[in-house]
């Protein structure tokens, strides 16, 4: 089986837009999906519901979520949330 | 997570996780905020609080049917404004205090979730309150109000959270539940997600919070007593207490619920309160009242009766008062169940009690405050203030309110400068965690953020040490009214006592003491003590050895303080400079000590300890404190170019172990290390010569000075686990202590050069360098080697070479000791050496297993087959090396 790495950059702005347009395009994907987050450096609640429910989507599919350069405040968010479990970081 | 007691729809349970998770995400968000961001969401809250204080309390009055609208409105004004005066310069988020002399700073952590219960006594004014903690501590609120004040209370926290959003809060930052019941609460108290239970309200609703097992500030019920004491401001007194009980109908469970009142006042009192507008009730209505506001089933007041006006309660109860009746006084003749009307009052029934003496009304306060009321608030008027301390003693109540109104009191910023709140802790008496007022800091997990910090260390020494051949002349510097001379019996003999005398001024009075030359007892101390009495010497010149000049130290000790209890002086301790038993420091009577040295290894003409034996209660007496040290050291060699040859080499290697053991001390120092290397060098190179020919000037001025520089070393920076291994088997098989030390001494070098099972608690030291001191130590000794290790080796090997150039016994069995008598004392002499404190500075921790391994390697001898611990040491360097 093929597998492919596609990076998407995360701006500061519009991250719950960005996420949930990503979460739509999941299906039929497979492999990585690479989200490059060090332009980010604060997340609001619509973007944590919008991880929840891109970790959603990505679970009914054989896709890995990959948050690339994620502040250890926005870290710390996904953390309390409970949401860091559901995706792998890197740096 | 979920309580199986519960038993909540699935649809409920839905809702109430859609509130948790909301919840969760904004108190996840909110600590990306920075104090600036929190700081500018919180002041137009509270503008916003203070705005729509009427429009809240009338909202409050109409739902509930309880308290004042005015009072209610100046309520949700305290709750604003005056909790915001508190709370607007307070750090909340990241570094909140800082302390530099500690090297301490404090750092902000929110809670996350705070499940908060709101009363229906002060419902807005509690969510204001609760609403601008939260926020300004970046905490999340889920609302559990009272079901008889939810529309008020959901209207607050609206008002509250709308303004909070657009100012910057993250969504979600305050909830309120729907119509709710108990299975919610538990339910919510329970979650997992909840960080923390806030329930202000009734006895139910603060044990149920603290028996959920989450963190809680359960602030409930009180029983506020009063102490009206006969020296108080009367006329302030009434109006205050007036003022406090009517307040919101007396719905603050701060609120004044019985007032004791001196004999003397009782009756002007009353009648004081009669013409300010209360109704002073008689027996019979007094009777009725308790029948009828107190539930007599349960004890606590009626429901109907909560924050009603006193003219309502009257028409209920039958009761005639005139029409503007503020307050209904009761006078009661006890306190307890048989007495209802001594119990929690919230509403304008006030109880009253007659005392006879100050000491029946504490008693009756105490009984009050007992009865319900524990930890939480307590009022006396009085202008004495040993009353106003007992009251205070005697009441367990986490406000003591002193001339001043009880509820508004308590509140705090009113009429004192406690802190604002809406919530009163009430300590372990009232169940709760604290007698705070609550406020932000409550709200916050506190993180100590604590920097190394370096012990303050020392280097103290006599203040004069004169020495080389004929440094007994500088007694002529030292003047002297009287002047003792210790001395023992063999010295006087081959008259050292005539030189010293002969170097003291003539015009100086000088007696001699004779004591045996042996470790000094009590009968020898008190003789000397005696004779320095006798004499009212203001000199002492201890002329002798180790124990002569101990026993100079603690006639001293003895001399100066005359109350000094040896005994307690000796007690064991960790760290000098936090030892629980202090010396004493109001001298009785001065005298100088001058220690003039004749042996070379003690040093105890320089260092602050002294030994003696307690034979009349049968023990050993050490004492260590650099008030002992002498005041004038001699150290002139004219007196030991006699020394027998043993005397010679046990002195000697007990001044080689001062320097090495001082050198490798976790309390080493580079004061006391260039102390210990340059005695070392100086044994190494002078001890030999002096042992194979005694009568080498050089060589013993220089082992007299080596004694003394290593004495100094081990006086600051202490010894180590050889000494104590020396004590212990010196002891029990009547070793000296030099030639004990010897046996332990390569084992002890080799032992420490290796890697710890357990390191020593260090602050002063970066890193173990033990073995590296070792190494600096062969290096200064030019004995080569290329590593560490190597240089270590070659330190063991040299110190074996000279413990066999002066003749000393290589093992423990070469002096004859049986091996199964060795290992039958073994169990002890590990016991004796681990209680010791020597080893405490020794840079290995030892632990019972290793003392034993040392112990059977010195059993085994030097220069033979490697160690038990040689070994270890060996493969455990290999394992670190690999």
């Amino acid at each position: 089986m093929t597998t492919t790495a596609e990076l998407q950059k995360v701006n500061g702005e519009n991250i719950a837009q960005t996420l949930e347009g990503i979460g739509a395009k999941l299906s039929g994907s497979e492999g990585d999906v690479v989200l490059d987050f060090s332009g980010v450096r604060r997340i609001d609640p619509a973007a944590v519901s919008a991880f929840e429910d891109l970790a959603a989507a990505a679970d009914g599919r054989a896709v890995k979520i990959v948050l690339q350069g994620v502040n250890v405040d926005v870290y710390k968010v996904l953390k309390l949330a409970r949401l860091t479990a559901r995706f792998t970081f890197v740096n | 997570m979920s309580d199986k007691t519960v038993t909540l729809s699935e649809e409920r349970i839905a809702y109430l996780e859609g509130l948790v998770r909301q919840a969760r995400t904004a108190a996840a968000v909110f600590t990306q905020l920075t104090q600036e961001d929190v700081d500018r969401i919180v002041k137009p809250m509270v503008l916003a609080g203070l705005e729509q204080a009427q429009y809240l309390a009338r909202l409050a009055v109409e739902e509930t049917k309880i308290g004042v609208m005015e009072d209610k409105a100046i309520k949700n004004m305290v709750a604003t404004e005056f909790v915001y005066n508190y709370v607007r310069d307070k750090r909340t988020v990241g570094v909140i205090r800082e302390y530099p002399e500690r090297r301490l700073v404090e750092v902000a952590e929110p809670i996350g979730v705070i499940f908060s219960l709101t009363p229906i006594t002060n419902p807005t004014s509690t969510v204001l309150f609760k609403c601008i903690m939260a926020i300004k501590t970046r905490n999340a609120v889920i609302f559990s109000p009272h079901p008889s004040a939810w529309r008020c209370c959901f209207e607050a926290v609206r008002i509250m959270y709308e303004t909070a959003v657009k100012h910057g809060a993250p969504e979600g930052v305050f909830t309120c539940l729907e119509s709710h019941n108990l299975e919610d609460n538990k339910y919510l108290m329970r979650h997992r997600d909840i960080g923390l239970i806030d329930a202000t309200g009734g006895p139910g609703a603060v044990k149920a919070a603290y028996s959920s097992g989450k963190p809680a500030l359960g602030v409930g019920a009180g029983n506020t007593p009063v102490y009206l004491e006969k020296s108080a401001n009367l006329d302030m007194a009434v109006v205050d207490i007036i003022t406090s009980k009517t307040f919101d109908n007396g719905t603050i469970c701060a609120s004044e619920q019985t007032v004791v009142i001196d004999d003397e006042i009782y009756d002007k009192t009353l009648d004081k309160f009669a013409a300010l507008g209360a109704h002073i009730c008689d027996e019979k209505e007094t009777e009725t009242l308790a029948r009828t506001v107190i539930d007599p089933k349960t004890g606590y007041m009626q429901p109907m009766a909560v924050g009603q006006k006193a003219t309502n309660i009257a028409r209920f109860v039958g009761i005639n008062v005139k029409p503007k009746t503020k307050l209904l006084v009761t006078p009661i003749k006890g306190v307890g169940p048989e007495h209802p009307l001594s119990m929690e009052k919230l509403f304008p029934v006030l109880s009253v009690y007659r005392a006879k003496s100050v000491d029946e009304a504490l008693k009756v306060c105490v009984d009050v405050n007992h009865n319900g009321g524990l930890g939480h608030t307590a009022v006396v008027f009085s202008n004495n203030e040993a009353v106003i301390q007992k009251f205070g003693d005697v009441i367990n109540a986490g406000r003591i309110i002193v001339n001043s109104p009880g509820s508004i009191g308590a509140l705090g910023g009113v009429y004192n400068d406690m802190v604002p709140t809406f919530s009163f802790g009430c300590g372990t008496g009232g169940g709760n965690s604290t007698t705070d007022n609550v406020n932000v800091y409550h709200y916050l997990n506190i993180k100590r953020v604590a920097r190394r910090t370096q012990a303050h260390m020392w280097f103290r020494v006599p203040n004069q040490i004169y020495f080389n051949v004929n440094a007994t002349e500088n007694l002529r510097n030292f003047p002297s009214r009287s002047t003792l001379i210790i001395t023992n019996p063999a010295l006087e003999a081959i008259g050292h006592v005539d030189i010293v005398k002969r170097c003291i001024p003539p015009e100086t009075p000088v007696r001699v003491t004779i004591i045996p030359d042996a470790e000094p007892d009590m009968k020898i101390v008190k003789q000397g003590v005696e004779a320095l009495n006798f004499y009212k010497a203001d000199q002492i010149i201890a002329l002798g050895g180790g124990s002569v000049i101990d026993a100079a130290k603690i006639m001293k000790l003895q001399y100066e303080f005359p109350d000094a209890d040896l005994e307690e002086l000796a007690a064991p301790f960790l760290d000098i400079r936090k030892r629980v038993v202090q010396y004493p420091t109001e001298k009785t009577n001065h005298a100088r000590l001058i220690a003039i040295s004749t042996t070379s290894g003690t040093g105890s003409e320089v260092t602050p300890f002294a030994v003696m034996t307690d034979k009349e209660r049968g023990f050993k007496v050490t004492l260590a404190d650099y008030s002992l040290t002498p005041d004038v050291a001699i150290v002139d060699p004219q007196f030991v170019m006699s020394m027998p040859k043993d005397l010679t080499v046990d002195t000697g290697v007990d001044c080689l172990t001062h320097a090495l053991e001082a050198g490798v001390s976790v309390f080493a120092s580079p004061y006391t290390d260039s102390n210990a290397m340059q005695a070392v060098r100086m044994v190494f190179k002078y001890l030999p010569i002096a042992y194979e020919h005694p009568q080498d000037e050089e060589a013993r001025s220089m082992m007299h000075n080596a004694a003394c520089i290593a004495a100094i070393a081990f006086s600051n920076a202490s010894v180590g686990v050889n000494h104590a291994l020396a004590h212990a088997f010196g002891a029990r098989f009547g070793v000296p202590h030099g030639r004990a030390n010897a046996l332990m001494l390569p084992h002890v070098i080799a032992y420490n050069a290796s890697v710890p099972t357990k390191f020593m608690p260090s602050p002063n030291q970066g890193a173990y360098v033990a073995h590296k001191k070792y190494a600096m130590m062969a290096d200064l000794l030019g004995l080569g080697g290329h590593t560490v290790e190597e240089k270590v080796a070659n330190l063991v090997k040299a110190t074996e070479q000279l413990l066999d150039r002066l003749g000393l016994p290589k093992s423990i069995a070469e002096l004859g000791i049986s091996k199964e008598e060795f290992e039958k004392a073994i169990p002890d002499l590990a016991k004796i050496a681990f209680d010791d404190p020597s080893w405490r500075s020794n840079p290995r921790m030892p632990l019972v297993s290793e003392i034993v391994e040392l112990f059977w390697s010195a059993y085994g001898g030097r220069g033979t087959q490697p160690t038990k611990t040689e070994t270890k040491a060996k493969a455990t360097r290999e394992m670190v090396t690999v």
